[in-house]
């Protein structure tokens, strides 16, 4: 962003600062394994306590939307429903060189999905430092709400690889007690 | 010889559209209109409690989340003739109203801008001459020479590096690309700029909804937000205050920029007047109400027949019998079993039954809904002409100055007529942002009083009946009338019909084999190159295309966009 914008901005305050890590869950979660993203994110939000540095958010199908929660950070963990090549319920991990080469797909032109975002905030300079995928290879997409048996038993070592990668850059998470878990992860339930 | 030329997909994070067009004599003499994705989420309601179903449709679609939210909760209230007390509709009103400005900003500078404007040709520019055009039509600070001159560097940078990324699929250079290379320039600079005002109008949102992208502060009867001035956790004047700012600063983006671009590349681009008016029958609703039961509007909507502005017929309240009784839906070319004609949404049966692509027959899973069997058009163009038809002061004044913007630099009068047109479509998005932007500023200014009047109500809690009740909300959406229809028995879901903005506007034939309006409006589209069919993108895009089916699974497979092939043969080009 060019020095001018921010100038002319000025500093309002920000309700949201930004923290270093971005733990997001994307997908829809009316369609089966295609929601396994946000169905990892909302096991994390239930089992663990994070540190302030990291910041757990469900997407979603947001493309632009998710803009502003990708700015300036150090680390993007992205969890969501992928087509490798791998087989059906395969936990998929891409790291460093392998990432951007995933993002390189190009689906359409002038819309943007996530790899779109992500080449708007190389333009402004404000791109993450470092982007991680944790994926499942999708078994059914049937618009239904839960996960295939095969890829919701991924749910826990995709979740354990996320707290590997915090752990590995020094960020402690720590599990919840027993009792304040919840067993039901979506759709929330409405608080009156 | 015909060609057929097959753009797919034509959006991807909504869900997948395909167009098929039949070229002849360089026009298109027949278009198709496919959705290729099946929805059936109205099937994942069926059984479950009413309230929880704005928490279920708004993950209908990735963009679009706020306003199934707001029309499923609507829908229950109207079923259960439950009143919302005057904060939460007010504050309902500001979270519609910044989304719709955020969600224009988006489409234009973001979605479909680079359909008109060719990035390459910006590095020719003079930043000087382009300074002094962008100066002679706003005084908006930030159209310097200096400012001009580096973000033509950064794209210097960009081109140079081969690191377009997300302007690498333009088709730059295409014979249809005729912006001069200053407004190509002025145009890149605003990108950038919007991609911060964008960003900044969201935040409103977020702080009302608590969350983004999924808002959680709804609730039927109300919404969840507690007010207390001097508390942290609720909405306070601190945050008020943070709002206000915001509404004022993206006041001056709407008016200074976004209005001004549109007017200048409309004007520059005055020949697609004349292409793209397709259906011109115009449904739009009335929104943010202002009463506690619905009744009276700040935004007026209704029926408009043949672009004719004098046969507008006014949409009153959530009540509204004419509304209610005017909507079917027919499958005679959808993929779903066919049943005993054009169903109105209540009665509605969602059955699939794929057979294929067939031209003559079953082509899309979009329904085609109409309105006293009539094919309509919906999204701010309809809104735009169905305010300025009520009389809604805002509206005549934003569509008034666009209309002379535009003529001061075409040097020529612009009549409303012009609207019903690909460009017409850009214009009256950008006229119904500066209105709605208007209305964020009131409606903020009415829960600033009412909240004065020591009123801190937000909540009415519903009460179920054992017996079967029915109802519909309705919502003027950023891509138009989206409604949704409820039956409820025994407290739970008997059935949920979503009649969507892009159903109206994407679907196929109806029963008596009309086409809809993306198939209406692309016929006699020019089209320069079929291998590249930029004039069928730019008509398309004009509607923002939306399927409120969003699949977002990253796949690294290329996939293909675009398909060219002469009729019948099996030979063809991709790319």
């Amino acid at each position: 962003m060019p020095a001018e914008i921010d100038f002319l901005l000025g500093d309002t305050l920000d309700p949201y600062p930004a923290a270093e890590v971005l733990v997001l869950g994307l997908g829809n979660c009316l369609i089966e394994d295609e929601g396994v993203g946000v169905a990892a994110i909302e096991y994390l939000m239930h089992h663990y306590d994070f540190p302030d540095e990291v910041e757990l958010l469900d997407g979603g199908t947001s493309g632009m939307g998710l803009l502003d929660d990708l700015r300036n950070r150090e680390h993007v963990i992205v969890l969501d429903a992928v087509r490798t090549g791998h087989k059906p319920g395969e936990l998929v991990v891409l790291k460093d060189a392998q990432v951007p080469a995933f993002f390189r797909s190009k689906v359409s032109p002038h819309q943007l999905a996530l790899s779109d975002v992500l080449a708007v905030l190389t333009l402004t300079n404000e791109q993450p430092g470092k982007i991680s995928v944790i994926g499942v290879e999708p078994v059914s997409l049937k618009t239904r709400v839960g996960l295939s048996s095969l890829v919701s038993r991924q749910l826990k070592p995709m979740v354990e690889e996320v707290i590997l990668q915090l752990s590995d850059a020094g960020y402690i998470v720590t599990e919840k007690p027993e009792t304040s878990q919840k067993q039901d992860y979506y759709p929330k339930q409405v608080g009156m | 010889m015909s060609k057929r030329i097959v753009v797919d997909p034509m959006t991807r994070i909504e869900g997948h559209l395909r167009v098929d067009c039949e070229i002849d004599g360089g026009k298109v003499t027949k278009a198709w209109s496919s959705g290729q994705m099946w929805r059936g989420i109205e099937l994942i309601l069926q059984g479950r409690d009413p309230r929880d179903a704005w928490v279920v449709t708004q993950r209908i679609c990735g963009v679009c989340t706020t306003v199934h939210a707001i029309a499923s909760v609507r829908a229950v209230e109207n079923a259960l003739k439950l009143e919302v007390p005057l904060n939460a509709q007010y504050i309902r009103n500001m979270i519609i109203t910044a989304h719709g400005v955020h969600d224009h900003i988006v489409h234009f500078y973001h979605l479909s801008a680079l359909d008109w404007v060719d990035i390459v040709s910006a590095l020719k520019a003079d930043p000087k001459k382009a300074s002094a055009i962008a100066q002679s039509l706003s005084d908006w600070p930030m159209n310097s020479a200096q400012h001009f001159k580096e973000v033509q560097a950064k794209l210097s940078k960009f081109v140079s590096s081969g690191q377009l990324g997300v302007f690498a699929s333009g088709y730059w250079g295409h014979a249809a690309m005729k912006l001069p290379p200053e407004i190509n320039l002025i145009a890149a600079a605003h990108y950038f700029q919007a991609l911060d005002y964008q960003r900044k109008v969201n935040q409103i949102v977020s702080i009302l909804g608590s969350k983004t992208p999924h808002i959680q502060n709804l609730a039927v009867g109300g919404v969840a937000n507690a007010i207390n001035m001097n508390s942290q956790s609720t909405l306070t004047l601190e945050r008020l205050s943070f709002i206000k700012n915001i509404i004022d600063e993206m006041g001056d983006f709407v008016n200074k920029v976004y209005m001004v671009d549109v007017a200048a590349i409309g004007a520059m681009y005055a020949d697609w007047t004349k292409y793209g008016a397709g259906i011109t029958n115009y449904l739009s609703v009335p929104d943010l109400p202002i009463d506690t039961k619905g009744t009276q509007f700040e935004l007026p909507g209704g029926y408009i027949k043949n672009g004719d502005l004098s046969t507008f017929k006014q949409i009153t309240n959530y009540e509204d019998a004419y509304f209610e009784g005017g909507v079917k839906e027919s499958v005679k070319h959808a993929w779903y079993k066919d049943n005993k004609g054009p169903l109105h949404p209540y009665d509605g049966v969602t059955i699939p039954e794929y057979t294929d692509f067939q031209d003559n027959g079953k082509y899309s899973w979009v329904k085609a809904p109409t309105f006293y069997d009539e094919r309509a058009q919906v999204g701010p163009l309809a809104n735009v002409l169905a305010m300025v038809a009520a009389g809604h002061e805002p509206s005549k004044r934003h569509l008034t100055r666009m209309l002379d913007m535009v003529g001061s630099v075409a040097k020529t009068k612009i009549p409303v007529a012009a609207l019903h047109s690909t460009i017409g479509r850009h214009a009256a998005r950008a006229v119904r942002t500066a209105v709605i932007h208007e209305s964020l500023g009131h409606q903020w200014q009415l829960l600033m009083d009412n909240i004065g009047k020591g009123d801190y109500t937000t909540f009415n809690p519903p009460v179920f009946p054992k017996e079967e009740v029915r109802g519909f909300g309705y919502h003027e959406a950023p891509r138009g009338v989206l409604s949704h229809w409820i039956v409820i028995k025994d407290g739970k879901i008997a059935n949920y019909q979503c009649v969507v903005p892009s159903t109206w506007n994407a679907s196929p034939r109806d029963e008596t084999d009309k086409p809809g309006p993306y198939e209406a409006s692309l016929l006699d589209n020019p089209i320069a190159d079929p291998e590249k069919p930029l004039e069928v993108i730019r008509t398309i895009h004009s509607f923002d295309p939306c399927l409120a089916c969003a699949i977002h699974m990253v796949d690294t497979e290329k996939q293909e966009l675009v398909r060219v092939h002469a009729v019948g043969a099996q030979c063809g080009v991709s790319f």
